[in-house]
C-alpha cells in the first residue's frame, strides 16, 4: 500500500521486507527494516532504536554536580560531549557564569572531539562502505604513489611505502583474521574505486588510526585523563600554573606548548590526508546521489563553540544556530530551547506512554514511562521480532520535532545552515568542493554530501582549535589564570526549585539536556540526543525521520548485500549499533549485517 | 623472563551503568584503591571506548582484560582464557557493543604491528545485564577478589610487584570519577 507522508515522502510497504535485531534494551542497538520493490529499490524504511531512556531514572535524586559523570557513561563514542552538555544545563539552572578561560578550554575539548571523531568516523567507520580492502591488494604501488602525489604533498607517498603497507594487509588478510574487515562485501559492484585509490585509502586508514591517539592527548591535558576526562560545574577542573613545573594536576607551559604542537599536526593531517582522500573518493561516486534524507528540507542546529563565555545569543555561536524548514534556505529560523512550543517529543510510535499521545511534550515536562507493546501486524514474538508493525509502536526512541517538523541534525545540517546564512567560513569551502568536483548545489543533499560536510567540519574544527588555544594563551599572558567559579558550589546557595537547559553540537548533531532541580537534587533529567532526531520513528501526523527518509528510493546493487543501506546509515555517524537483516518475502532471512 | 621489564596493562571494559556489565571496570577500580603497582603497570577503566583503546593496547607487552563475557556458563562463574583464544571468546556472543569492538581493537593492534605478546582474559558470566542504573549482582560482585587473585597469579611470571596501600587511592591513568565509585554509585 502506498501512502504519502506530510513531509513529502511516498512509502510503499508492499514489496519484500528487510528486518531487525532482537529488540532488547541493551545499550545502543538499532534495527532497520526496509521494503524493496521488484527492482531492489527501497520503497519503505522503518528505523527502530533502543536508547538509554533509563537515564532519567538513574539521575533522579542525584547531586546535579555529578550528573556529567553519569551522562558521560551512557555512550562509548561521545563521552565528553554529554558531560559538557550536562554541566551547561546545571549551570543554566543555577545561574553560574564561567570564567573566560573555562569557555576557551571547553571549546578546545569539544573541537578536539569534533576533529578526532570526524577523522575516525571517516576512515574507520565509514570509508569501507566506499573502499574495497580486497581490491587494494591488486593495486600497483607505483601508480598509487603517483595518485597520492597528485592530490597532496603529504610526505608518506613513495612506491616502497605503499608496497610495504600492501604486504602488511595481504599477510593480515591471508592469516584469516579479517578483524575490522570481516563484515565487508568485497567485490560488490557498488564499489567504484580503482585499485590504487583503494590502497591509498586503506593506507591512510592505518595512518589515521595511529594519528588519532595524538589528538586526544589534548583531552588528557585539560581533562586530567582520557578516556572519560573530568568536567566541573562552574568551569574546568584544571588549574593553570605557567610558572609551575610539577604542581599536581596544574597545566604548565610545557603542557600548553604540547597542546599547541598537537593542534598544528592535527591541522596538517586533516588538510593533507583526510580532505584530499575525501575528494578523491567522492570523485568516483558523483553519480551515487542518494540518501539526502531531510537535509534539503528540514535541518536543525542548536549552535555551539561560543566565542565569549556566558553569552547564549545566536551571534556568539561559531557553529551556527538555526532551523530551516520546507526547503526554504532563504529563511533561517531562530531556535529557542526553552520555548514549550518548539521542541516537543512524541511517543505515539515509541515504546513509552503519555497521558495523551496525540500531543508532544517539551523535555522539561518530559515523561519516560516504558510501554513495550507490538502492533497487530507484527511477525514473530516480543523477544524475537521478525518484522515490525510500524503502524503501531515500534521504537525505543521518542520522536522529537521542531514546531511539528521532523528535522535532520549533524554536520550536514550545520553546514547547510552556515551556507544558508551566508557565513563565509561555511559557504566558501562548500562552494570550493562543489566547484572542484563540478557538482551542483543539490549534490550537497545526499549521503556523500553528509560525508563531505563532516570532512569540512573536521578541518574547520582543527583550525578553530588553533584560534582558541591562541586566545587562551593570550588571556593567560594578560594575567588571567582563572578557570573555575565556585561561588555557587554549595547547595545552600541554590534556589529550592529551578530548571535549566544545556546544549552542544556533538559530532553527530544537536544534543540537549534539560534538568529540573528541587531541594538540591535532580528531579527530572531528559536528554534529546542527535540520533533521537535522525533515527526517530514516525509522529502522530505521519512525518518520517531522517534515517527513514534517507533510505527511500535507494537501489541496492545486490539485495542480499545491503551495502548501500550501510553507506547511508553510516553517513549519519549513528550513535548506536545497528543491525539489519535482509529477509525474503516468505520471511526467510537472507542476510544479517552488523552496522558499526 | 622475570629479568625483563614488561609493560603491563590491566584493562577493565564494560558499562558501569548496566549492572553486571560493569564487572571489568569495578575490578580495575578495586585494584586501584588497594594496591600500588610498578611504574610499568597501567590500570585503565576502558569503559565502552572500543577503537579508542587501540593505543593503550599497543603500548602493552602484557594485557590483562577484565570483562563480563557470555561463556554460556552458570551465572557468576569466573573463567580465564589465555593467548590466541582471547579474541575468539570476546566475539562469539556479543552482549554489548564494546565486545565486538574489543575484538577489533586486538586485530587493529596486530595490523599495526603492536599486538601484546601476552594476553589474559578474566571474564565473569553475568547474572543480569538489563538493569539500566543497577550495580553488580552479589554473585558477580563476589568474583572481584578471585579475579584479582587470578590476575596476580598470571602476572607473577612477569615479576609484577603488588604493594598494599591502606585507604589512599593511587592516582592511576583512569578509574571512574568518585561519584561513580563503587561506594557512591549504589544505592540511589
Amino acid at each position: 500500500m502506498s501512502v504519502q507522508t506530510p513531509n513529502g515522502f511516498e512509502l510503499d510497504n508492499s514489496g519484500r521486507r528487510v528486518v531487525v535485531d532482537p529488540v532488547t534494551r541493551i545499550e545502543g542497538h538499532m534495527r532497520c527494516e526496509v521494503n524493496l520493490d521488484e527492482n531492489n529499490v527501497i520503497r519503505n524504511a522503518v528505523s527502530t532504536g533502543t536508547m538509554w531512556r533509563g537515564l532519567e531514572a538513574i539521575l533522579r535524586g542525584r547531586d546535579p554536580r555529578d550528573a556529567w559523570a553519569f551522562t558521560q557513561r551512557i555512550c562509548g563514542v561521545c563521552t565528553g560531549t554529554h558531560a559538557l552538555t550536562s554541566v551547561r544545563a546545571v549551570e543554566d539552572a543555577l545561574g553560574i557564569p564561567i570564567p573566560e578561560n573555562a569557555n576557551s578550554i571547553r571549546n578546545i575539548m569539544q573541537l578536539t572531539l569534533q576533529a578526532q571523531d570526524h577523522l575516525v568516523h571517516f576512515y574507520h567507520l565509514h570509508a569501507l562502505d566506499w573502499v574495497d580492502v580486497v581490491a587494494a591488494l591488486k593495486a600497483d604501488p607505483k601508480a598509487t604513489s603517483a595518485l597520492a602525489q597528485s592530490i597532496s604533498d603529504w610526505p608518506l607517498s613513495s612506491p616502497g611505502y605503499f608496497r610495504d603497507v600492501q604486504n602488511r594487509i595481504k599477510r593480515f588478510v591471508e592469516s584469516g583474521q579479517l578483524g575490522p574487515f570481516m563484515n565487508g562485501y568485497w567485490g560488490n559492484p557498488a564499489y567504484k574505486l580503482p585499485p590504487e585509490a583503494n590502497l591509498l585509502a586503506v593506507t591512510h586508514y592505518l595512518e589515521a588510526l595511529d594519528f588519532q591517539k595524538e589528538i586526544v592527548k589534548i583531552h588528557t591535558i585539560y581533562g586530567g585523563k582520557n578516556p572519560h576526562p573530568n568536567w566541573l560545574v562552574g568551569g574546568v577542573p584544571c588549574a593553570i600554573n605557567v610558572h609551575g613545573t610539577g604542581a599536581v594536576g596544574a597545566v604548565n607551559m610545557e603542557r600548553l606548548n604540547l597542546v599547541s604542537s598537537i593542534i598544528d599536526r592535527t591541522i596538517e593531517f586533516i588538510d593533507k590526508v583526510y580532505i584530499p582522500d575525501l575528494l578523491a573518493i567522492a570523485s568516483f561516486y558523483k553519480d551515487w546521489n542518494y540518501g539526502g534524507g531531510l537535509s534539503a528540507q528540514a535541518v536543525l542546529s542548536y549552535g555551539d563553540i561560543p566565542e565569549r563565555a556566558n553569552d547564549d545569543s545566536a551571534e556568539n555561536q561559531l557553529l551556527p544556530r538555526g532551523a530551516i524548514i520546507n526547503g526554504n534556505l532563504a529563511e533561517v529560523h531562530e531556535v529557542d530551547l526553552r520555548d514549550p512550543e518548539q521542541i516537543q517529543e512524541y511517543v505515539l510510535h515509541s515504546w513509552f506512554s503519555y497521558p495523551d499521545e496525540s500531543k508532544g511534550l517539551h523535555p522539561w515536562d518530559g515523561i519516560t514511562e516504558p510501554n513495550f507493546v507490538l502492533g497487530p501486524n507484527t511477525k514473530g514474538t516480543k523477544t524475537r521480532i521478525e518484522a515490525i508493525d510500524e503502524s503501531a509502536k515500534y521504537s525505543w526512541i521518542k520522536a522529537p520535532r521542531w514546531r511539528g517538523h521532523a528535522m535532520e541534525v549533524g554536520p550536514l545540517a550545520r553546514w547547510v545552515i552556515g551556507y544558508a546564512k551566508g557565513i563565509p567560513e561555511f559557504k566558501e569551502p562548500v562552494e570550493k568542493v562543489l566547484t572542484d568536483l563540478q557538482l551542483p548545489v543539490s549534490a550537497l543533499f545526499s549521503t556523500l554530501g553528509r560525508t563531505a560536510a563532516r570532512g569540512l567540519e573536521g578541518s574547520w574544527a582543527a583550525h578553530k582549535l588553533r584560534y582558541f588555544q591562541d586566545k587562551l594563551m593570550a588571556n593567560i599572558k594578560a594575567g588571567d589564570i582563572n578557570t573555575a567559579n565556585v561561588d555557587k558550589w554549595e547547595p545552600k546557595t541554590w534556589p529550592s526549585e529551578t530548571r535549566g537547559v544545556g546544549t552542544t553540537e556533538a559530532p553527530r548533531g544537536a544534543l540537549g539536556h534539560w534538568v529540573v532541580i528541587k531541594e538540591g537534587k535532580i528531579d527530572n533529567y531528559q536528554a534529546v540526543v542527535p540520533t533521537t532526531w535522525n533515527g526517530s520513528p514516525r509522529d502522530p501526523s505521519g512525518n518520517i525521520g531522517a534515517f527513514e527518509a534517507a533510505l527511500l528510493n535507494t537501489p541496492l546493487a545486490k539485495a542480499d548485500e545491503p551495502l548501500e543501506i550501510l553507506r547511508t546509515l553510516h553517513s549519519f555517524d549513528p550513535c548506536l549499533a545497528c543491525s539489519t537483516h535482509v529477509m525474503s518475502p516468505e520471511g526467510e532471512e537472507l542476510t544479517r549485517v552488523r552496522v558499526r | 623472563m622475570s629479568q625483563e621489564t614488561h609493560k603491563v596493562l590491566l584493562l577493565g571494559i564494560g558499562n558501569i551503568l548496566w549492572a553486571d556489565e560493569g564487572f571489568g571496570v569495578r575490578v580495575v577500580e578495586t585494584i586501584a584503591t588497594r594496591y600500588r603497582l610498578g611504574p610499568e603497570v597501567r590500570l585503565l577503566d576502558g569503559g565502552t571506548q572500543g577503537l579508542y583503546l587501540v593505543d593503550q593496547v599497543r603500548w602493552a607487552d602484557v594485557l590483562v582484560v577484565f570483562d563480563a563475557v557470555d561463556y554460556g556458563l552458570h551465572p557468576g562463574t569466573l573463567k580465564l582464557v589465555e593467548g590466541e583464544e582471547v579474541p575468539r571468546f570476546m566475539g562469539v556472543k556479543k552482549m554489548s557493543l564494546h565486545q565486538t569492538g574489543f575484538q577489533e581493537v586486538l586485530a587493529l593492534a596486530d595490523l599495526l604491528g603492536d599486538a601484546p605478546r601476552h594476553l589474559l582474559l578474566v571474564g565473569v558470566q553475568p547474572v543480569e545485564l538489563e538493569d539500566f542504573g543497577g550495580g553488580l549482582r552479589p554473585e558477580v560482585q563476589d568474583q572481584i577478589e578471585p579475579a584479582i587473585e587470578a590476575a596476580r597469579g598470571y602476572l607473577d611470571r612477569f615479576a609484577v610487584q603488588w604493594t598494599r596501600t591502606e585507604g589512599a587511592l593511587e592516582r592511576h591513568l583512569d578509574i571512574p570519577h568518585q561519584s561513580l565509585s563503587i561506594a557512591h554509585y549504589l544505592p540511589t
